[in-house]
């Protein structure tokens, strides 16, 4: 009996990312059961982890939590290669590369606020171009694009000072949230 | 580290100058959600704006070609010397008409409304 042993050496870069996506995928699933008045416009809470990554960590690591996140999310609420799921794929997509843009803006000025709020309009535009070109080409998906652009811009703030709040300082209600990312040890 | 900084404000002005601008985009105006196709003062054809088809009507001079797609309508190619009706481009806003005249083919915008009761060319 030959024994086979594969060995996949984990780093302690990946126990972080995996937990930092785990954390934002509870956020998903916990915002699913939220009920929302229009499809498709949620608080995007899983937004304040992927954006706390990215401050603290780095962008390679963000889109590593970013990509698990919406495959596991897929994966949970049973949308795994349905067109929702490929709507938030698209989204993260666009959230990603336009954070990846934005996080080189000085910082002296731009806090987590504005790059919140460009990467809700990111997440709101990638997925309206990829339902406009794919889901439902026509006019009618236009007239409901304020309606997007108003819940992004809103839940995008608020996201946006959540984040500052909990890099400022830990609250004591934002400690456990903090000590999920540990301080990188070189 | 103050949690709304100096370029903050300006990317949320910005994002509300967005969606205003969308609003008044998408919401402003009456588009029109059909299109009228006349030939000799006859019409022709009645088209929702809502997929996209090609029209083609013949008149004196030739054949004009109209395009519809979803929210808009403009004429593609006319026998025309002056070609005023195909410089005109898309027309999406109730009322817009778009006339050939040396051929007698008009291509006409209409929406829920009207702005007019009546037009005469």
């Amino acid at each position: 009996m030959t024994r086979s042993v594969i060995e996949l050496p984990v780093s302690s870069d990946d126990r972080r990312i995996a937990r930092l996506a785990a954390l934002a995928i509870g956020l998903t699933l916990a915002e699913a059961a939220i009920p929302s008045p229009v499809p498709g416009v949620k608080p995007g809470l899983a937004n304040i982890v992927i954006l706390l990554v990215l401050l603290q960590v780095g962008w390679r690591a963000a889109a590593w939590v970013s990509a698990l996140r919406v495959l596991a999310g897929g994966i949970l609420l049973g949308s795994l290669f349905a067109p929702g799921f490929w709507l938030s794929s698209a989204g993260a997509l666009a959230s990603l590369l336009v954070l990846g843009a934005a996080r080189h803006l000085p910082s002296r000025y731009f806090g987590p606020v504005s790059l919140s709020v460009l990467a809700a309009f990111g997440h709101i535009g990638g997925q309206l171009a990829l339902a406009g070109w794919w889901l439902l080409p026509g006019a009618a998906l236009f007239k409901l694009s304020p309606l997007f652009a108003a819940a992004a811009l809103i839940f995008g703030a608020v996201n946006g000072v959540i984040v500052a709040r909990l890099l400022a300082g830990p609250a004591p209600s934002g400690g456990q949230s903090m000590s999920c990312i540990p301080p990188s040890t070189p | 580290m103050r949690l709304l900084r100096a370029g903050d404000v300006s990317v949320l002005l910005a994002g509300c100058g967005l969606v205003i601008a969308l609003t008044w985009w998408a919401w402003g105006g009456d588009r029109g959600d059909s299109a009228v196709i006349r030939a000799a003062g006859q019409v022709v054809k009645t088209a929702a704006l809502t997929h996209a088809q090609t029209v083609s009507v013949d008149g004196p001079l030739g054949t004009t070609r109209i395009e519809i797609e979803p929210g808009r309508a403009r004429v593609v190619a006319d026998p025309s010397p002056r070609q005023l009706c195909v410089k005109q481009g898309w027309l999406t806003q109730s009322g817009q008409a778009a006339l050939c005249l040396p051929n007698q083919v008009s291509l006409e915008i209409r929406g829920r409304t009207s702005a007019y009761d009546t037009l005469g060319y």
